[in-house]
């Protein structure tokens, strides 16, 4: 098992210097640099000083020049400095990143609990009542984009009647550590975060509703009633457990998507994370920010699939690993 | 021959197709006794497989009509609910299915698909239910029981897998065994060790075993009764040896000589013309097999033909079988 793990993070290695290639090439085609953002704040900066910024900086050096410095840096933890900020890109993701991990956690959670119980029920009774409410519910949800849904939330439940708060991660009155933070902070995070999982139950609904569906006709399930096993039984021990596991599989990639969601949930609710960082690193024109962050998402992504591998091993006895 | 364990009577299965009810099995009577393999032989299409099903329980009750009755240990299988259904299934009645590949369940140990089975019909405790368990995997001829018992369906063989099946439908000594197409999925030299293996476990515990299958050699090797089916009605019973020896219906005489020979290798193979027609176009008057007969040797054929004994315990639901017999001449 750990020999896997271990082998699997060496293969993300070369995908990851690929990514950063890749990333870095994007970001220096893009037009303008950090300083070009800047020009607008300091109309009074002229053509020379700018040139001999750009020359100090090694903005002029050819790219693989530049590409090594910023690898170099990367390798030692440095991502290089945000140029609008005037910080360290470590010490503006540092803040934010633990607030993005705790939205997107809190996101994840709402979505398995809602979509779980409703995908078994509408699979196990199809064409209900319950099924049909439930199928309506999951594909208007798919048909709604999440940003209009979410500042329809933020309308409703955060300004007309003022259930939660309108922006932020936490008050700033609430003494850091009290139970009144963590309670604050969790206030915070349960409008966003219902918001975006009433949106994406839709996949995981739909996927499970079908995997039992079909489950219920296999052979095996017919074994088990002809064995005489009461039909509860058949649902929890033989169709759930076999329907499930593409379910549990699905959690990897969950994450890596939760991500891309985060930029529209942060912006609307003006929480601090990444995500609201990464808009505005790109219209700021931020570049070591933005290289940073898809660097960051990437790794995310890699991780996240690694780890479907993994919760999948676990629970199929067909996949395993390894065997010791 | 034994007491009858299994009573058929009159059973008609349909299933519903766009709003309209199909009979697979049209007024089927049969009877299973201990100590006895009734096997059901047909093609396939021809109601074998739904006849077992409904023994058992196993259509999907929203689409499926069941009438006539299935009578075993005085209760009629038709009637009961689920529930009630539960104390038979698996406990008094056992099944085997066709491809163990697909019956057992991937996520669950040899091991506990038996030990599952005696869950909910026994009153064992978990020590005894493992010993009973490995003692299971002993009798279906599986001597690192130990072993197997703890192995995931994908670890195991075909062989290996269907004795598994065998010994959960065992588990509980089942007065009534029901084995459909039992050896279709496995190798040729497997399909003869699950028929030994089956007959062993018949004579020791005397249970009555209906036995579903197209393989006439199967037939040949196991049955004590034979019902052929054809388009959902019996057109034939008879004991197996005067079956294989005076066959009367045209259809089981087809069937005989499907059977390839290794006396006369270079013999072309009989085939039976056409195939059986699907539910929806079955005929609904006269002889069901009469499309798939080139010469036919009377004109006036019965409205629908009836079941006749033309001897003790031969039925056979043809209005010219004489003629046939007579005229020696056969199906096609």
């Amino acid at each position: 098992m750990w020999t896997f793990v271990l082998r699997r993070i060496a293969i993300m290695i070369p995908q990851l210097l690929l990514l950063s290639v890749l990333i870095f090439i994007l970001a220096k085609m893009m037009p303008g640099d950090a300083l070009t953002g800047q020009l607008a704040s300091h109309p009074q900066m002229d053509a020379r000083t700018l040139a001999e910024i750009r020359e100090k900086l090694g903005l002029n050096d050819p790219f693989y020049v530049q590409y090594a410095r910023w690898i170099g840096g990367l390798l030692h933890g440095d991502l290089g400095l945000s140029y609008i900020h005037q910080q360290p890109v470590t010490t503006l993701l540092g803040e934010r990143i633990g607030n993005t991990v705790l939205l997107s956690a809190c996101t994840l959670l709402f979505t398995y609990l809602l979509a779980v119980p409703l995908g078994i029920a509408s699979g196990r009774w199809t064409d209900s009542w319950a099924d049909k409410l439930i199928v309506g519910y999951s594909y208007v949800s798919f048909a709604t984009p999440l940003f209009i849904f979410a500042v329809v939330m933020l309308f409703v439940f955060g300004f007309e009647l003022g259930w939660f708060p309108t922006g932020g991660s936490v008050d700033i009155q609430v003494a850091k550590g009290s139970f009144g933070y963590y309670a604050n902070k969790l206030h915070h995070l349960l409008l966003p975060s219902l918001s975006g999982a009433l949106i994406s139950t839709v996949g995981i609904i739909q996927y499970l509703r079908s995997e039992i569906v079909e489950t219920k006709l296999k052979d095996f399930v017919k074994t088990a009633r002809a064995k005489g096993i009461p039909e509860t039984h058949i649902y929890w021990r033989h169709i759930l457990r076999n329907s499930i596991i593409p379910i549990a599989a699905f959690l990897g990639y969950e994450i890596t998507g939760l991500i891309g969601g985060s930029v529209f949930l942060e912006s609307i609710f003006s929480y601090p994370g990444i995500g609201q960082l990464f808009l505005q690193s790109i219209t700021q024109r931020d570049y070591s920010v933005v290289t940073a962050l898809v660097m960051i998402s990437g790794v995310a992504a890699l991780l996240g699939t690694l780890l479907s591998d993994i919760i999948l091993s676990l629970v199929d006895p067909r996949i395993r690993i390894e065997r010791q | 021959m034994g007491q009858a364990v299994l009573q058929i009577e009159g059973l008609r299965v349909s299933f519903r197709i766009r709003g309209n009810y199909y009979s697979a099995v049209d007024g089927v009577s049969l009877a299973v006794h201990r100590n006895e393999v009734l096997a059901i032989v047909g093609e396939s299409g021809c109601g074998k497989s739904a006849l077992a099903l409904s023994v058992m329980g196993l259509h999907d009750p929203v689409k499926t009509r069941l009438e006539g009755s299935v009578l075993f240990e005085g209760a009629d299988l038709l009637a009961l609910d689920r529930r009630e259904l539960n104390r038979f299934r698996g406990r008094k009645i056992g099944m085997i299915f066709q491809d163990p590949q697909s019956a057992l369940n991937p996520l669950m140990t040899a091991g506990r698909q038996i030990g599952e089975a005696l869950d909910y019909h026994t009153t064992l405790s978990a020590a005894q239910k493992k010993r009973r368990t490995l003692e299971l995997l002993r009798m279906v001829g599986i001597e690192e029981a130990e072993a197997v018992g703890g192995r995931y369906p994908h670890e195991l063989s075909g062989g290996l897998r269907q004795r598994v099946m065998i010994a959960i439908a065992i588990a509980c000594e089942p007065a009534l065994m029901i084995a459909d197409e039992p050896t279709t999925a496995l190798d040729v030299t497997i399909q003869a060790q699950i028929m030994d293996l089956l007959k062993e476990l018949q004579r020791q515990t005397g249970a009555g075993i209906m036995l579903i299958t197209h393989d006439m050699g199967v037939v040949a090797e196991m049955a004590d009764r034979v019902a052929v089916m054809y388009g959902g009605e019996l057109v034939e019973t008879a004991d197996a040896t005067t079956l294989f020896e005076r066959p009367l219906h045209p259809y089981t005489r087809s069937l005989l000589k499907s059977i390839p020979s290794l006396q006369a290798p270079d013999e072309r193979l009989h085939v039976i013309r056409g195939m059986v027609p699907p539910l929806h176009l079955m005929p609904t008057s006269g002889c069901r097999f009469q499309s798939r007969i080139d010469w036919i040797p009377v004109s006036a054929h019965e409205e629908r033909p009836q079941l006749r004994e033309v001897e003790p315990g031969h039925w056979v639901r043809c209005t010219c079988y004489r003629e046939f017999a007579l005229a020696g001449n056969d199906s096609s």
